[in-house]
């Protein structure tokens, strides 16, 4: 069996923990205000937040072409400070992820932060703790399955990345040729048992994440009183 | 759509009215601008209705093995059609290349890409070329450097596109300085006419040879016959050339 290079399963892996990463701290404030606000801008924001499940990924990755291009003003100032382009470099990758899996860890959490109720966060304010102190040692804990399953759905999400990847990445070894194009390659040019091997991990990848998901979504109990 | 000189629309569309027939092209990307502009000066003339589907020659090839209802084939490449008449999917007789493709060094900046020395200086970041591995006109932008001994030491700043026409997205946008990338993508009007190019000498690749073939469901159709040999009319051929295309003279 010709076993495929490895090196786009590690580089997946990668930007996939890496995007889960910056979409937990930027997410969760995020999803905190949507849950509580009574703003007006709620359903615009809610709508922006959803948008990358709709669109098609062309769409998505033809705008980012467009605003990380050294003539864009993101793109061109990443040149001034930096000396390379944003487009076809890991940290482009990782802005398109970002965008990309943003309703997969929002949604979620958001969901979770509205189940919890305003009770709890009452009481805590009634014992003097201050919001994000409510936040952490009340919202938080209590939300522990919200936040483990945006976590893996965005994780997982990531790693399923493709057509964005496509048109900002530029398909190099080692920064931008993540599992997905590999296997588009080896399917491409007929190498059908390293898509094969590459797929079919990919598949049970998937798999195991989704049934890890539900099985633990039914185990923890919901501790809101 | 372009006007063809030389094209008497009335005296065929007179003559063939009653016979209308219909036909499903699949067409290599590279080549969609000039047979949908075919297509519409054909259907003018004859009365027949001309489908067209554009996608990659691998795609439309792994398509029609598995049975797409397309009649003609005009690919990017001279592999994939002689595979089909292979497998007993295309007609011999009916394969013919319709167009030899030009590959271009572009930027779409004026005086940037001038010749071979534009790529020796190297003062770029990013140089855009189709997939080696998947696209005619990728190939050809490897042979190319390797042929000017530039392919290891340029390697670093080579970003792939899937096709060419996304190699030209590439540059284009601006993400890359320059491009290898079809004549036929630079002299379309639409893509305006700021940039620069340096066409690469044929002798530094393989000539990239677009054959067109009959499928085997459509030998007996009229109007898929009539198209393939449409395309090789004095009038046809000129509009091919005028899209950046060569025309291949004698045999294939």
């Amino acid at each position: 069996m010709n076993l495929p290079e490895l090196g786009p399963l590690w580089l997946s892996l990668q930007l996939a923990a890496a995007a889960t990463a910056v979409l937990l701290v930027l997410g969760t404030p995020l999803a905190w205000w949507l849950s509580g606000t009574r703003s007006r801008l709620k359903p615009v924001i809610e709508a922006v937040t959803a948008l990358p499940l709709v669109l098609p990924p062309t769409v998505l990755g033809f705008y980012l072409l467009l605003l990380m291009s050294p003539r864009s003003w993101l793109g061109g100032l990443w040149v001034e400070v930096t000396d390379t382009t944003l487009t076809f470099s890991f940290t482009g990758l990782l802005i398109a992820s970002v965008v990309y899996s943003l309703p997969f860890m929002v949604q979620p959490l958001q969901a979770a932060f509205e189940s919890l109720g305003r009770g709890p966060l009452e009481a805590a304010a009634a014992l003097r703790a201050s919001p994000l102190d409510a936040f952490l040692t009340v919202a938080a804990p209590l939300s522990l399955r919200g936040f483990l399953t945006a976590a893996v759905l965005t994780f997982a999400h990531t790693i399923g990345e493709f057509g964005v990847v496509l048109m900002v990445g530029g398909n190099i070894p080692g920064k931008t040729r993540v599992i997905s194009i590999a296997i588009y390659e080896h399917v491409e040019t007929l190498r059908y048992a390293e898509a094969h091997t590459l797929a079919a991990g990919l598949l049970l990848f998937a798999f195991v994440v989704l049934v890890f998901v539900y099985v633990f979504n039914r185990r923890l109990p919901v501790h809101v009183a | 759509m372009r006007v063809v000189p030389g094209v008497i629309p009335a005296l065929f569309l007179a003559a063939t009215g009653a016979f209308a027939g219909e036909t499903t092209v699949a067409v290599a990307a590279n080549a969609a601008e000039v047979v949908e502009t075919l297509a519409a000066d054909f259907e003018q003339q004859t009365g027949h209705r001309v489908t067209v589907t554009v996608g990659s020659t691998g795609k439309l090839y792994a398509q029609i093995l598995h049975g797409a209802p397309f009649d003609l084939f005009l690919a990017a490449d001279q592999e994939r059609p002689r595979l089909l008449v292979e497998q007993g999917l295309a007609v011999e007789d009916f394969r013919r290349t319709y167009a030899i493709g030009r590959l271009v060094l572009w930027s779409p900046d004026p005086g940037v890409a001038v010749g071979a020395d534009t790529l020796r200086d190297g003062s770029f970041r990013r140089l855009a070329i189709a997939n080696p591995d998947l696209a005619p006109y990728g190939a050809a932008a490897r042979e190319t450097l390797r042929e000017l001994g530039l392919w290891e030491s340029l390697r670093p700043k080579i970003v792939l596109g899937e096709n060419v026409g996304q190699a030209f997205a590439m540059a284009a946008s601006g993400n890359a300085e320059l491009g290898f990338v079809s004549l036929a993508s630079v002299l379309t009007p639409r893509h305006g006419r700021d940039g620069s190019y340096w066409e690469v000498p044929e002798h530094f690749h393989t000539p990239i040879r677009q054959d067109s073939v009959l499928l085997e469901r459509a030998r007996d159709n009229p109007a898929a016959r009539d198209f393939h040999e449409f395309l090789n009319t004095p009038v046809a051929l000129k509009t091919v050339e005028s899209f950046g295309l060569v025309v291949a003279r004698g045999s294939r």
